[in-house]
Parts: C-alpha cells; structure tokens; sequence
C-alpha cells in the first residue's frame, strides 16, 4: 500500500502513536469543496482483530473527545472518555471485538485539523482549514477502515457529535454497517443546538489572543475564550437537576458572600474549573470546527428531506438510545430517528434511559443503559455469527 | 402494555420459555414458521423469545412501558417505545405477515382504527382479549349490581386502564364491519386452555374467559 504511510503525526504536537497518513495522491475532497492532503488519522485499538475481520467496532466520539475511548488518557492522565462500556468483559468487550475509536477529521489530538501544517504555506492551517462536515468525517473513517482491510463493521456506536457519525455511517455506507447505536444524539441540529454552539465560537473569537486564528504563529493562546466556551457549552451538558443536586446555592470555601465577583458559589467555581482543565487539551481552532460540523449537519437535507429515505431498504440492525434528562439532544430527538427507522422497513429497538445526569448520562456509569448495550450487541453477535471469544463460527 | 395481568407477574420468574403460558402458547400456534411478526403491546418480550425458538420468526415488538423495553432489549429483542393509538399509523403497508395484539385491544382509545391499522400493516392479525360476556362477569354484573372483578379483570371501574371491554360477540361484529375474515377463532377458559368443543358463538361467548382470533384481511379491503 504505497499511498499509506505508518509513520509519526505530521501535525498536532506529537501525542499519537498510531497514526495512518494518507498522501496527496489520496487527498479527502469536503463536502465544501475543499481538499485536504496529506490527511493524518490518528487511532487507538483495542482487543483484537478475528482472522475473518468481522468483530470490528468502530467507536466515534463526541465534540471534544478523542482516540482515547479506554485505557489512560496521556494528556490529563484520566481514564479514556468510554471507560464505562469498553474493556474486558464491558458491553464493548475487549475480549470478543476489535475496537477502533479515531480522532476526527478537524480535531487536535493527532488527526489533520486546523492546527496542522497547511503544505501550501508551511504554517499552520488556522481557518484555511476546510469547513469540514459530518459526512467528511466519516469519509475519513471510511478510509481508516479500509487501510485495516475490514469491508463491514460489526457495529459502529457512538453518543452525541459520535451518534451523528454513526447515523451517517449508515446511511452513507449501510452495506458496511451490521448493526448500529446511535445515542443520545440527533439526525439534525436545531436552532437552540446552533445557538449554544455560536456562543462558544463568539467567545473564542472575542479572545484578543485569538489573533483571527493565527495565535499559533504569534505564540499565544486564546484560553479565556475557549474556557468560556467550554463553560457554556458544560451547562448544556448537565441536567437542571444534577446540578441543583450537586451544588444548589452553596458557597464555596466560605460562610457567606463576599459582595464581589469572586466565585461565591460552588457551580461558579465548577464551571471555571472545567474551563481551565478543557483548554489544557483542546485547540481553540478545532473547537470552531468540530462545532460548525455539528451544525451543518442535517441528515434528511441530503435524501429530499425525508429522514425514512435515507435508511430505505437498510439491512443494518440498529438500537436508538436517549436519556430522559437530556435537553441538548432530547427523546424526542431520539424519536424522530426511529420513526424514520420504522418507515424505512428497519430492525430497529429503541430505549430510553431513566437519568438524571442529563446528556452526560452516556459517559457514565448507567446500569440500564449498560444492560441494553450487552443485550443488543450479543444479540447482533449472534446474527453475525461471533462466538462469545470473538471468533466467527 | 401490560394492563392485564395475563402477561404480567408469573412470566418474570423462573422458566417462562420451558412452560409458556398457555394463551401466548395458543397466539404462536397461530403463526407460520419463519414469518416476520410486530408484536404490539409486547410486555417484558415472553412472546417475542417463544416465537423466536419455536417458529423462527422474524420478531419486532412495540411496547408503552419504559420497564418493558429496556427489558426486551437488554433480551436482544428489538423492541421500540411506542403507543398503539398513535404510533402504528407510522409502520408502512405490509410492513409485516403478522401484527399481534395480546391483551391490549381493550386498552386503546380507538380499538377499530387499531385493528384496522393492524390490518393494513400486516396481511394478517392475531387478537386476543378477555371476554366481557364470560358468565362469571354476567354474573356478577346481575347478582351484586357492580362491575366485574375477575382473575383476567382486576382493576376496580376508577382505576381500571380497561377502557374498551368487549364480548366475542361485539369483536365478531366489529370485525365484519372492517371487511376482514376470521380464519381461526379460540376461547380460552379459566386455565388459558382452547375450549376444546365445537360450538357456536354464544356458547363460547358464555364460557369463555379469554378469546384469541387469527383474522385475514377481507379481499375489499386495499
């Protein structure tokens, strides 16, 4: 394979060991006309791959996630995003599939992003880069997939920005795909979904040390801004509920208020920390990126506006999952898909979660949620033909 | 959907595929190996697994209560969250060759659009319901003047979700109204067991407990 290079990231800040490079002969062509080439995707693994290739699973993460799904993140030190559902003898277990979660197409931990180095002129992309889309996300994947030779996943699954790609996955390459979670996630965005997104980007761009996006060139960093963003951004997270319960009006390291702009109360002092402990790992660029993706996309847009069209006739098994105290991608959101699914002939199941935690809830430890994965997966394995080790029977 | 207790309490414990109950075991006899079945109102999934291992069909389910589709799912069934009353009008023409409605026809609001969506969705629909003019709810009504309680109706009048009880009688007659044909009828006694005579209607009307219908969409119809 001479168009691929195994080699070290031709970008970012050398965090990812696992990268496959893709030259120019191989460029990926956006759905905004651009062009991006030479295309870095860096991956993890995890488990391993049957002699048959049909036990892959390929995880996608969510806006500002990463490779990481399991093990320890090598940045913050902290367990990787999915630790919840993926190891041995978790829903996604280590032991019976191969697991393959890349960074996307955009983003900053080892994958071409704006922060890469643009060939054209030897520094970084900034907003040169191309306005990238769900559906270029995807393609990138597509080709990772096809660098390790697998022709059909087992299962592709993901929440939130994640649960996009993995709708898109299915209706883009539905003959690739066996089964399919799309969770916590919508077919579109809404005005409210984009609205909360422009917020982040205007507090990004609102950094004087943004420098319309060359702060890298100049050495600097607009943290306050991307710490802000990531602070609106958290409360969206969150239900009403979880944060009542976990901070309500108490104050923090004090008896009373100090009459000042201090963080008075815990939930102030939280949402600084988040902001503070975000842009440690998260390029400001790459924020704008991922979340203009977010919003671009609207999956029955490209069937005629009609949802149910893109899944026609689709053999893919898929279980939709919401939570109930989700508002940034509500049941009803969940819904809509499954509706779709319906008209559409599918095998579908859908389940929501009873959570509190809000849209959160799928990163986290949910009893049910990891029941409903395990009994659907093991279900589709058995379709599949996988015996309990991973093999093809 | 699980508003009688014919598909609630005993199916949750121990071997509930080894014995099934006796009227979910009647609905499967009804239904051709390897056909693409919905299950509307579809509990904790009992039958969905019993025709899955005996008739290897092709099974979706559709059930109201959140409890009973985490249940199915987590069972690797592939169930979605739904109400009869309103979300069958999703499911495409001939989606399916059976739609199944067990126990549940007396729970929705509009039990003849129901059965005529079932109808639509699939060529064929398997009913089953408990019969109001079983002699024991007679004669209740009659000798204590209030209404019934019995093993297959337990809620009192204020609480019941029992919304649209009918007899065999009254089901016969609404299916002639929609033009649909009876291929196969079974009342059910006391047990879940078919009365095992042949008989006309009012006899069955009279002694059975549960009734269970196979109906075919009439050739009028479509």
């Amino acid at each position: 394979m001479s168009i691929v290079s195994e080699a070290r990231p031709a970008c970012g800040e050398g965090l990812a060991p696992k990268t496959v490079v893709f030259e120019s002969d191989r460029p990926l062509l956006t759905d905004g006309g651009g062009r991006i080439a030479p295309l870095a995707i860096a991956y993890e693994t995890y488990g391993a791959l049957n002699a048959a290739r049909t036990n892959a699973i390929l995880l996608c993460h969510a806006l500002t996630g990463d490779q990481y799904a399991a093990g320890v993140h090598p940045v913050t030190g902290k367990p990787g995003w999915w630790e919840a559902m993926v190891g041995p003898g978790k829903p996604f277990d280590t032991d019976r599939y191969f697991l393959i979660c890349s960074n996307v197409v955009g983003g900053c931990m080892g994958t071409t992003g704006p922060s890469s180095i643009n060939p054209a002129t030897g520094k970084a992309y900034g907003l040169d880069f191309p306005v990238v889309t769900i559906r270029d996300m995807v393609r990138a994947q597509a080709m990772l997939i096809d660098h390790f030779g697998i022709e059909t996943l087992f299962c592709v699954a993901g929440g939130s920005m994640g649960g996009m790609q993995v709708l898109q996955w299915a209706a883009s390459y539905p003959e690739r795909v066996f089964s399919a979670m799309p969770i916590a996630t919508a077919a579109k965005h809404t005005a409210q979904n984009i609205a909360f997104h422009e917020v982040g980007r205007q507090a990004v761009m609102a950094d004087p040390d943004w420098r319309s996006g060359r702060y890298q060139e100049q050495g600097v960093r607009p943290e306050k801004g991307l710490a802000v963003a990531r602070m609106s951004a958290h409360i969206t997270y969150l239900s009403e509920a979880a944060l009542q319960r976990k901070f309500g009006r108490k104050l923090q390291d004090r008896s009373a208020p100090t009459f000042s702009f201090d963080a008075d109360f815990q939930v102030e002092n939280y949402l600084r920390y988040q902001g503070l402990a975000f842009v440690e790992r998260f390029d400001a660029n790459s924020y704008l990126f991922v979340t203009r993706a977010c919003d671009y996309f609207d999956l029955a847009a490209d069937y005629g506006g009609s949802l149910a069209m893109a899944f026609k006739d689709t053999k893919t098994r898929f279980c939709v999952v919401s939570f109930t105290s989700d508002w940034l991608y509500p049941t009803s959101d969940s819904r809509a898909i499954v509706h779709a699914l319906n008209a559409g002939g599918a095998s579908v199941s859908f389940v929501e979660i009873e959570s509190d935690k809000g849209h959160d809830a799928f990163l986290l430890h949910e009893p049910m949620f990891i029941a409903t994965t395990r009994g659907f997966l093991d279900s589709a394995a058995a379709a599949r033909g996988l015996a309990p080790n991973g093999n093809s029977k | 959907m699980n508003f009688t207790p014919a598909r609630e309490a005993p199916e949750q414990s121990a071997q509930p595929l080894d014995q099934p109950r006796l009227d979910l075991a009647v609905i499967a006899d009804m239904v051709a190996p390897g056909a693409r079945v919905l299950d509307v109102g579809c509990g904790d999934g009992a039958l969905l697994q019993l025709l899955a291992q005996k008739k290897g069909v092709d099974g979706r389910g559709v059930e109201l209560s959140q409890r009973g589709v985490n249940e199915c799912v987590a069972k690797g069934l592939s169930v979605i969250q739904g109400d009869a009353d309103t979300d069958l009008a999703d499911y495409p023409d001939d989606g399916f060759d059976y739609v199944i409605l067990s126990q549940t026809l007396q729970a929705t609001r509009r039990p003849r659009a129901a059965l005529a969506n079932m109808l639509r969705i699939g060529r064929r629909a398997i009913v089953s319901f408990p019969n109001f003019g079983y002699w024991r709810v007679r004669a209740q009504l009659a000798f204590t003047g209030r209404m019934p309680v019995t093993g297959h109706l337990v809620y009192h009048w204020h609480d019941t979700p029992n919304i649209h009880l009918c007899t065999i009688r009254d089901f016969v007659e609404l299916v002639d109204q929609l033009g649909a044909r009876i291929e196969r009828g079974v009342a059910l006694d006391r047990s879940g067991a078919p009365i095992r005579f042949n008989a006309p209607w009012w006899v069955w009307n009279l002694f059975g407990e549960q009734a269970v219908f196979l109906l075919e969409r009439g050739g009028g119809q479509r």
